[in-house]
Parts: C-alpha cells; sequence; structure tokens
C-alpha cells in the first residue's frame, strides 16, 4: 500500500506536469488551429533561459523572472508573429511542418549555444521526504503538484469568471460572431499565446530539477502532451487536464505492476482505445465540419 | 607523371574535385560520433578528445608527413542515419573511420566497414561487436565480456552478496551488459532477484525503485547511461535504498555524481576509464582537455583521444597508408606509453579486435571518485 501511494503520489506530481503542456496545445488549437509540434521544445527552452540568466549572475528568483518574461516574449510573442501569423493563410498543414522544424532549430540551438551536457537545475522546494503511512512522498512531487493545480485553477478562473476569460472563449467557439459582437479577436489569440508561453515556463521550472536541464527533453514531453490532449479531448482544457493525469499515473503504476519494458506501450494502448470508442476525447466535443 | 595521369588530374582539378583521396598531403579519417540526440554527451566527449590529439598529431607534422583530415558526421544517435553517414564517407575511400560510440550503430556500421576492408576504431561496449567474427573493428574500451567478470568477483569476494538486482537500460548497450553480468553472476551462484530494464532517455525511476527495494538484495547492480543514472542514483537516495549500489563507468563519472547532487555518494563500481586514475599522464590529460574545453572529461573523452594515438601508432609501425594492412597489423598489436605517449595506458588488442588493459575499482567519497584499487590486464 505504501509503494502504490508514493506512485501515485509521484504519477500524479509528473501528471499535473503533462496536463500544463497538455493545456497549452488545446489553447492553441482553439484559438488559432495551431497544433504546436514544437511544444517539448518550449518547455525545454525556460530552463536554459533561467540557467543562462544564473550563470551572469542573477539569483535563482531573479532568473525564474526572467525566464518568465522572455518565454513570454519568444515562445508567446515572437512565436506568433514570426512562424504562426506568416504560415497560418496557408492552412494548418504549413504551419505543422513550421512548428516541426522550429523544435529542431529549437533543440540544436540550445545544445549548441549552452550545452550538450544536462544541466543539474535548482529545485523549488529542498529534497527532503514526508512519511505518510508508510510511504515515503518527496517534497518536491507535492510542491510540483500543487503549483500545477493552482496554475490549472488560476486559468480556469480567468477562463471563466473574467470578462476577457470570456472574450478568449467566444473567440476559440466562433471568430466570426465574436468580431461582429466587438471583440478584439487578434488580441485575444494573442493572448492565448502569451499564455502558453506562461504554462511552459511554469512547466519547466517544475520538470527541469526532475529531468535535468537537456536539450532533448522536450521530445519525450512534447509527446506526452500531444498524447494527452488527444486522451482527454483536444478542443477542451479539462480534457488536457484530464489526459495528463491519466498519463502520469498510468505510466508509473504501469511500470511497477505490469512491466517496465513495456511502459511506453501503455499510453500507446490507450490512445487507439480512445481513438476508436471516443474519437473526440474523453471529455472532448464531437466537432462536425461541412463543405 | 605520366601523360595520361596528368591529363586526368588536370581534369580533376578543372572539376574542382577535392576527393580526400587525391589530398595526398592529408589523410582521410572520418569520424561518425553521436553529436545529437540521446548519445550526444558520449559523441560530443569522444570529439572532443579525438580532436585534441588530431591537433597535437598535426601540430607535430602529422602522421608519416601527412596531415589528419577528419570531418565528423552525425549519427544523431540513430543507428539509421549512422550506416547512411559512414555509406557516405566510404565512397571517398577514407583509411580509418573513428566511431561510433553506441553499440547498436556499431552493430550496424561494422558490416559496412568490413565489407569495404576499412578498419574502424569505435566506442560501443556491447559483447556482440567483436564476437561477429569481424576483423576491421577495433574497441577503444573494455567489451562487456571483460568488464563484467571484474565487477562480478567483486560483488562475490568484496561486497559478499548472495542475491543481486539489476537495472539495466534497453538498448544495445544495456541489454548486452545485462545479458552477459547475469551469466557471470550465475557462474558464482549469486541468484539475480530483480531484473529490472529501463528506457533510454527515462526521467522517473519512482517505480523501477520501488520493484527493486521490493525485491531486498545484497547488492544492487545499475547498467544505465549516464544521465538516467544520477536520475536513477536521486530516486534510490529519495526511497532510502541501503543495499550497496554497484556499476560500471557509467555509474561512477564525474558527470554522474555532479548531476546526482549527493546521492552519488558510497557508489562503487568497476572503472575502465577515467582522468581520475593514478596515471600521471591520464591526469594530465584530464587538465588539459579541461582547459581546453572547460568541463571535465569522460571515459569517452580518453577513448577518442588514445582511438586517435592508436592510428598514429599502427601507420607508423606499418610504416604506410594501407587499411588492409592496418587492420593485420593492429591484431595483436600491444602499443605502450613509451612507444606512444598519447596512448596514455599499455594497451594490447586481440585477433577479435577487444582492448585489453589495466582498469580500477573506484568509489564515491564526498562528491569525487575515489580510485580504490588498480585492475591488472586480463592477459597478464
Amino acid at each position: 500500500m505504501a509503494s502504490f501511494i508514493q506512485l501515485l503520489v509521484s504519477g500524479l506530481a509528473t501528471g499535473a506536469i503533462y496536463a500544463l503542456i497538455a493545456v497549452g496545445f488545446t489553447l492553441l488549437w482553439q484559438t488559432s488551429q495551431t497544433i504546436n509540434f514544437a511544444q517539448g521544445e518550449f518547455v525545454m527552452l525556460p530552463a536554459f533561459f533561467i540557467l543562462a540568466a544564473m550563470n551572469l549572475g542573477a539569483p535563482f528568483w531573479l532568473a525564474t523572472l526572467i525566464g518568465l518574461l522572455l518565454s513570454i516574449v519568444v515562445l508567446g510573442l515572437l512565436f506568433k508573429l514570426i512562424i504562426v501569423d506568416p504560415m497560418l493563410r496557408y492552412g494548418v498543414l504549413p504551419l505543422v511542418i513550421s512548428t516541426i522544424a522550429l523544435s529542431l532549430f529549437l533543440k540544436e540551438a540550445a545544445k549548441d549555444f549552452y550545452s550538450s551536457q544536462a544541466q543539474p537545475f535548482p529545485a523549488l522546494v529542498p529534497a527532503t521526504d514526508l512519511n505518510v503511512f508508510g510511504a515515503v512522498i518527496s517534497l518536491q512531487s507535492l510542491a510540483v503538484l500543487a503549483i500545477a493545480v493552482a496554475t490549472v485553477l488560476a486559468l480556469h478562473f480567468l477562463l471563466n469568471k473574467t470578462r476577457l476569460g470570456r472574450c478568449m472563449q467566444a473567440t476559440a467557439q466562433n471568430p466570426t460572431l465574436a468580431r461582429i459582437l466587438g471583440i478584439p479577436v487578434e488580441r485575444m489569440v494573442l493572448y492565448t499565446f502569451l499564455i502558453n508561453g506562461v504554462l511552459v515556463a511554469i512547466a519547466s521550472i517544475l520538470i527541469s530539477p526532475i529531468y535535468l536541464a537537456k536539450f532533448t527533453n522536450g521530445e519525450t514531453l512534447g509527446i506526452a502532451a500531444f498524447l494527452a490532449a488527444i486522451i482527454g479531448g483536444f478542443n477542451q482544457v479539462r480534457g488536457a487536464i484530464l489526459g495528463g493525469v491519466i498519463l502520469g499515473i498510468l505510466d508509473n503504476l504501469s511500470a511497477a505492476y505490469l512491466s517496465s519494458q513495456y511502459r511506453g506501450a501503455f499510453p500507446l494502448i490507450i490512445l487507439i482505445a480512445v481513438i476508436l470508442l471516443r474519437p473526440q476525447g474523453l471529455l472532448g466535443r464531437v466537432e462536425e465540419r461541412t463543405v | 607523371m605520366s601523360r595520361s595521369g596528368l591529363f586526368a588530374a588536370v581534369v580533376a582539378a578543372g572539376l574542382g574535385f577535392t576527393s580526400p583521396v587525391l589530398a595526398q598531403s592529408t589523410v582521410y579519417i572520418p569520424a561518425i560520433l553521436e553529436l545529437s540526440g540521446a548519445g550526444a554527451v558520449s559523441g560530443t566527449n569522444f570529439r572532443d578528445g579525438m580532436l585534441m590529439a588530431i591537433d597535437e598529431i598535426n601540430g607535430k607534422g602529422g602522421i608519416l608527413g601527412r596531415k589528419i583530415e577528419t570531418p565528423v558526421l552525425d549519427t544523431q544517435s540513430d543507428a539509421g542515419i549512422s550506416r547512411a553517414q559512414l555509406q557516405k564517407v566510404l565512397d571517398n575511400k577514407p583509411y580509418v573511420v573513428i566511431g561510433p560510440v553506441f553499440s547498436g550503430s556499431v552493430l550496424v556500421d561494422m558490416a559496412l566497414t568490413q565489407q569495404a576492408e576499412i578498419p574502424e576504431i569505435v566506442g560501443g561496449e556491447a559483447a556482440a561487436i567483436t564476437q561477429k567474427g569481424g576483423t576491421y573493428v577495433f574497441r577503444t574500451s573494455f567489451g562487456q565480456q571483460f568488464s563484467m567478470p571484474k565487477i562480478a568477483n567483486y560483488i562475490r569476494d568484496g561486497i559478499k552478496a548472495k542475491t543481486v538486482a539489476v537495472l539495466w537500460v534497453n538498448n544495445d548497450f544495456g541489454k548486452g551488459g545485462r545479458d552477459t553480468f547475469v551469466k557471470e553472476m550465475a557462474a558464482r551462484n549469486i541468484k539475480v532477484v530483480a531484473d529490472v530494464s529501463t528506457e533510454s532517455g527515462q526521467a522517473d525511476f519512482s517505480a523501477d525503485v520501488v520493484k527493486i527495494k521490493a525485491a531486498n538484495a545484497d547488492a544492487i547492480f545499475v547498467y544505465v547511461n549516464e544521465e538516467e543514472s544520477a536520475r536513477f542514483l536521486r530516486e534510490a537516495k529519495k526511497q532510502g535504498i541501503k543495499a550497496p549500489l554497484l556499476g560500471e563507468t557509467t555509474l561512477l563519472g564525474q558527470k554522474v555524481i555532479d548531476l546526482a547532487q549527493g546521492a552519488a555518494d558510497g557508489v562503487r563500481g568497476h572503472v575502465g576509464l577515467t582522468v581520475d586514475a593514478p596515471i600521471p599522464a591520464v591526469q594530465q590529460f584530464g587538465e588539459k582537455f579541461k582547459k581546453r574545453f572547460n568541463y571535465v572529461c569522460d571515459h569517452n573523452g580518453i577513448k577518442g583521444y588514445t582511438a586517435v594515438y592508436m592510428i598514429k601508432h599502427v601507420t607508423e609501425k606499418i610504416g604506410k597508408f594501407d587499411s588492409k594492412a592496418f587492420a593485420q597489423a593492429a591484431h595483436g598489436m600491444t602499443i605502450t606509453p613509451k612507444d606512444e605517449p598519447g596512448i596514455l595506458m599499455e594497451a594490447t588488442w586481440d585477433k577479435n579486435g577487444d582492448i585489453d588493459r589495466e582498469s580500477f575499482l573506484g568509489e564515491v567519497v564526498n562528491g569525487k571518485q575515489k580510485i580504490v584499487a588498480t585492475l591488472p590486464k586480463l592477459g597478464k
């Protein structure tokens, strides 16, 4: 039982980070039909912004702030202006290919400008453990879980309880009607890119002490978040959260109780089952297209 | 030069051919290495050690008066890409090929170099590399069939373990090591009570540590790559693993120690190559490397460095750039630091291309690797 609790908390913490990244995926898709295959690299990069700032002498808190701001500007604003806006007019597919190219560029750039070697990354809380019913629960896992949940709640509040959030939702649901109603659609779309910049920065700060900061981190994170978004429902923020949590827990429990050799296969089995039985995702909406 | 030869040279020059074969002032020794992807740390270390040796040799006039020309091609840590890159360089008729480091890529590439009769100096450690009857592949570090008996003896005689848990990475390197290790354990009547496979690049080891802890083994043998070693050690410390943690070079390297942030203390194991070896030439190499590249060299850096000096020494012995003669001469050759200082430690290559030299038992003490014993060459 102690082992189970331990694995559950650890899986929840990892799943919560996947959820943050997956939420960014769904936000961009809903507002601008952007499928960002560089999302994993977007999570990898802020850690290097922070480490670079620390190398220049900034304390961790200041470096984190700089990393957050750079993420918003580079991965939010510049991404939209330089990649998304020029490519989107040619359709979704050219944009998808552009984001794949961007992911390769970011990965290699992080390697060339920083290092190919993994770097230790400071943890937000000390590496101490709590003993809960015989289970050793890391304070780090609990902190990750708490911050991820707080971030999701804040986002939920923004989207559902504020005028700005409702305008963003209106933009996502029907941009033409939103524009007629006087909502500045372009600005709302930009806000979602900026929010994605914040989400990936938070995910990066949470995951890097565990994964270590490395230029290849985006590969696994991007795939995990993409799977989470599809399993949960690509057009629903709450679906992405559910998908992320399912993947995190499934990974840990399957490796411990089923087979560590086939742990990578279990999320794909779930994905296939979802596609066959509920193609819109566990919490997703059915979208119809007409010609 | 005959009229036809002169004509060919003029035509070649006119067409702008820059084939390395035609450039007689240089010798073409391309390197195929893991510069990106999961093996980037290993490949980059190997490359930097290799470049150091090339610069030193070229600075002194090269090999037999010819400068070494070494383009470095990236395998992206992918066996298929490695093979494609090798095919590309083989078209230019290299003298010798250096790399790759990943065993999976070596196993794919070696058939091509065998067919082309071009010697390949590799960094791979999987036992299978030198068990396929190839005559053109040469190691720069121990194969697992050489290193595992050493660690197995230590587990039996030093730790006096009756049961052992093994954690390994599911790639050619890890699988080969795991299979050889399990065989060595069986030969010593030590029971493997947990056999846990992990993935290359795995980040979360909590489930694996839970399984290993539940097995309650006398010792735990860890055979994964460097970064995964660090992540595993941190999780093992978090979950309070008490059994001795043992491993190979990939568990005791300084990079692992730094990344593990205190969780590596007490780890013990067999170290084939290390800049902390109690050998002045190796330590001096480590200092030069750090000064030039600003990071601590791991065992792959030593492999890259000694690979080039091995090529130099064998070539000077045969007195010509002849790939077939190189392969024949290198089998059974012993190179001592007295004959070739760049080789750093006396090394012998057997008929299969396996290397034999001294190795070490190490322990991590206060965040530093400490060599506690020097193990002689197996052939002594």
